[in-house]
Parts: C-alpha cells; structure tokens; sequence
C-alpha cells in the first residue's frame, strides 16, 4: 500500500500552473518567437531580394582552348572577393552593394581617333552570338589570385568594329561613376571615374577580353556587369569594370591608380614577380582558397603570348 | 560609488575587463579552428589576410584606449581608471604578438629571408616593425619590480615611448591602406585627440578644474 506523505514543501494540486496557462505560454512564446522570427524574416528578405533582384541570365557560349588546366575558383569566392571601390573599400562591399547597379539598358561612349564614335548600346557592341568562354589566371597586386571562367569576346573583335585610326596608339576606359548607383563614390578615395588603359597593341592582343559573363551566366554587378575588361598577364586593377566609355588616343592615358601613386603603380602593370609593389612583394601569390603561397609567374604564366609585346622595354622602369 | 570602489574594481573589475579584451582573441581562434577543420566560419574567403586585419585593428583600438585612460581620469576627477592602464598597454601588447603571429606564421609561412626583406623594403612594415621595437621595453618594464628597479620618475620617462607607438601605428595604417581612405584616418583623429590632453596647460588645467593630484605611475 502506498502511502503518500506529503512534505511542507510540495506544492498541492491547485498551486500548480494550470494546464491551459501552461499552454498558453508555450503558445505566447511561440507566437512572440514567431513574430519576432517573421519580423526578421521580413527584413532579411527585403534586403536579400533587393541584393538578389536581377537573375543572371544563362549565356550561350563555345568552348575554348584557353585554359591553364588548374582548378576554378569557386564561384562564390570569385563573386564575393572583388575589390570594387566604387562600392566600398571592403572585399565584402562589392557584393553587398553592387545590387543598386542598373546595367541594363547599357551604353558605351566611344570617343577619339575612331571611324566611328558614338553613344553604343551594350547589345551593338557585343556579339553575343560570338561568346566564347576562357579560362584565365587572375593576379591582383595585393598578392593574391584566382582561375576565372570568363564568357565574353575578344577586345580586338570590338575595336575592329570601330575602326581604330592610323594614329592612334592607346585605349582609354573609364568605369561608371554613379552616386546614386555606386555608395563609394561619395569617399575621395581615388580620383573618380575610375580610368584605365593599355597600348593599342596591348589592346589588340588575343588574350586581351571583353567579359559580359562568368561561369556561364551574365556576369554579376559586383564583378563588372555588363561589360569588363580583362587583362591576364597584368595585375587585377588593370581590368577595368562596368566599361561605359572607350576612348582612343595617342595619348598614354593618366590612369587612376598611376595618378594616385606613380611610385607604386605603373601604367604597364605588367604581373612581374622581379618587381616589387612598394607594399606587396610580388614573388609569391595565394591562390584563394589554398593555405600556402606560390610562386608568381611572369606575365603571369602568359609570356609566350605577350612577351613579345615588351621588346626592347625596361619592365624595371616601366612597371 | 561604492560600487565601484577601489577594491571592487580590483576584485571584479578587472577579471571582468580582461575578459573582455579576450573577445576578440577568442572568436579569432574559434574561426581557425573551425576553418582548418573545413567547418563554416567567418574569416572570409582568404583568412590569412583577415587575420591580419583584424588584430591589427584591435591592437591599435586597445593601444588607443591605454591611452585614453589618463585623459578619463583627468576629465572625472577620478583615479580608477588608472587601475587599468597596465592590463590595457598589456592586451595591445597581446594582440600586436598576435598580429605578428598572424603576419609571420598564416602569411608569410615563417619564409624569414621574405621576411626580413619586408621589413627592410616596405616601408609601412619597417614602421610597424619599429613600433613593435618601442613596445617591447614597455611591456617588459610593465612589472612592480621594474618600475622599483627604475624608480618612478625614469620609469613614466620610459613610458612615454607609448606616444610614439601610438603615431607610429597610426602611419602603419594610413600606409597599409590605398589610395585616400577614412578609416585610418579616424584613428589619427582620435590619437590626436588624446595628445591634446598631454599638453602641459591643458593638462593643469584640468587638474585644477578636478582639484586633482598628480597621478602616480603603477598604480
């Protein structure tokens, strides 16, 4: 038989929290936490769709041999690793802010010693039943690099289409400078528009690439959309995002950041591991994503191609 | 006040602190844990120059703030906050090594003779370099036993070396940086106006203003 002693201590029946209170506050805390968590949500979406409201649209493009046969990047890193000061300073910034960034509809100024100048809309400019995709080793002179599966067409291909004159021996780029679109403009950090530009020779070069796309999609805001340029044997600043004016000249062009310091940045910018940056030695790289460094190659690993375009040059001088 | 009285600023008030200033040591080495045991974590997509940047900027917060407390105490008529000023010169000091640490160890990958040409080269690392340098004795004579050993008087002589370090930081970080950026500069302002307070009239000034006696070295 059980005996049931009751101690001063326990509680009786009736002081005990009622069933239905007892619910109701599990029901209370849900509907708080809920509301809370739908409050949250709401603002995370707002933002997240705001960041995320253009869907990269998927490319048709060929296959080419340009490839070094390395391991890509991953996508991620290459879109969320940008330095893009016109959207702010950190690697970070680019792909929280580029989503103000409109890129379409698109125009191109094109200017100077050309047959024919004009306001350029993206899709006159750029084949896009030519894309073809290239792999290429990318090599910033902060000292670290990526493999990048660029979609796009030859710079030469679009420069033929304009009709470079005879004395003309530069190509200027300059990337939009959009307050409304572009929060870093609003810091003097460089002297805006961002300015870039390679010989003509440079520019007509075969590696030298106009990218619209990147692992065969459009190419995202934060990496240059709709039009960049990419130059492989030269430090990651020297291909110059969101093109929106192509000048030509015979002229060597101030570029921006020669123009903000001449003694660190040359207007070669060739990727030469015998030539220190003044802050980076530039022996050695980091590949994204791996833990060591390796060695930096000439040109980047595309001196065959390019060498020849330096002859009788003191890369030293003209770093 | 007696909350925060002397010897509860003593008992608690430092364990707390120096807690605290663990935070950011913690969750850096948290990250690397869990980033070499290839589980999520928030160093970004290249964690060695994270490392670097983000215990600079502690170290450089925390030195600011050793030299924050002097001015404090002048402003509240209060001593306390000198209670801290050791531990809070010593935690820079901690993540200045941790900087170094992350510079020598997750950068460089101990590659001495790079290394050495960094200092020698780079000119914003040959600053950093010497900022370290002037740090050392100040953490080394940081000690009762060597503030007696020096007596008091060439002792905060000594200290004073923390100024330099300060301003030497400082340009280590303006230089680090490219091109025209605000962030560092933010930080000279506030050095700057720290060093305002170590002028001579502002400094009596003050003191009269709190009625304040002169505040001792090793509190």
């Amino acid at each position: 038989m059980l005996i049931k002693h009751r101690e001063n201590w326990h509680a009786s029946e009736n002081e005990v929290t009622s069933e239905q209170h007892y619910l109701n506050r599990r029901h209370f805390i849900r509907s708080a936490t809920g509301g809370v968590l739908a409050a949250t949500a709401l603002g995370v979406s707002q933002t997240v769709f705001a960041r995320e409201n253009r869907t990269l649209q998927p490319l048709t493009y060929s296959k080419t041999a340009y490839n070094p046969g390395e391991d890509l990047t991953p996508e991620d890193a290459i879109t969320s690793y940008n330095n893009f000061y016109e959207f702010g300073l950190d690697k970070s910034n680019p792909s929280e802010n580029a989503w103000r960034l409109e890129p379409k509809p698109w125009s191109v100024k094109v200017s100077g010693m050309v047959d024919a100048p004009g306001d350029y809309a993206f899709e006159d400019l750029i084949d896009m039943k030519a894309l073809e995709e290239r792999i290429y080793r990318l090599r910033c002179v902060e000292g670290w690099s990526m493999v990048v599966p660029w979609i796009g067409v030859p710079l030469a291909s679009v420069l033929k289409k304009l009709g470079p004159q005879s004395g003309a021996k530069y190509v200027a780029f300059e990337t939009l400078a959009d307050r409304d679109q572009m929060p870093g403009i609003r810091y003097p950090v460089l002297d805006w528009p961002y300015v870039e530009g390679l010989t003509l020779p440079e520019a007509m070069n075969e590696l030298a690439f106009i990218a619209v796309g990147l692992y065969g999609k459009e190419i995202p805001n934060q990496n240059g959309a709709p039009l960049r340029l990419v130059v492989p044997w030269k430090y990651g600043f020297k291909s110059i995002k969101s093109i929106v004016s192509i000048k030509l000249t015979d002229r060597k062009p101030a570029t921006s950041w020669n123009k903000s310091a001449s003694n660190e940045y040359g207007f070669y910018s060739n990727v030469n591991p015998e030539v220190d940056h003044p802050r980076w030695s530039q022996a050695r790289e980091r590949r994204i994503g791996e833990f060591s460094r390796r060695k930096t190659l000439m040109f980047n690993g595309y001196g065959e191609q390019v060498a020849h375009l330096y002859t009788g040059l003191d890369l030293e001088k003209n770093f | 006040m007696a909350l925060f009285s002397q010897k509860n600023l003593r008992r608690y008030g430092k364990p707390f602190v120096f807690a605290l200033f663990l935070i950011p040591a913690v969750w850096l080495i948290y990250n690397w844990v869990q980033a070499y045991a290839g589980a999520p974590h928030d160093l970004g997509f290249n964690p060695q120059e994270t490392s670097n940047r983000f215990t600079g900027d502690w170290a450089l917060r925390i030195l600011l703030l050793s030299l924050a407390l002097t001015p404090l105490s002048l402003l509240t008529g209060s001593p306390r906050w000198i209670l801290f000023r050791r531990m809070t010169g010593l935690f820079a000091f901690f993540y200045v090594c941790l900087h170094i640490t992350s510079y020598i160890w997750l950068d460089m990958q101990f590659d001495w003779s790079e290394l050495w040409t960094d200092v020698v080269k780079r000119i914003y690392i040959t600053v950093g370099f010497t900022a370290l340098l002037c740090l050392l004795p100040l953490a080394i004579t940081s000690t009762a036993g060597w503030v007696r050993r020096l007596g008091a008087k060439r002792w905060q002589k000594l200290h004073k070396l923390v100024y330099a370090v300060g301003v030497l930081a400082v340009i280590h970080f303006i230089m680090m940086r490219k091109g025209f950026q605000f962030e560092p500069l933010i930080y000279g302002a506030v050095l700057a106006g720290l060093m305002v307070f170590r002028l001579p009239m502002v400094k009596s000034w003050l003191r009269r203003r709190t009625q304040q006696k002169p505040i001792n070295a090793g509190v």
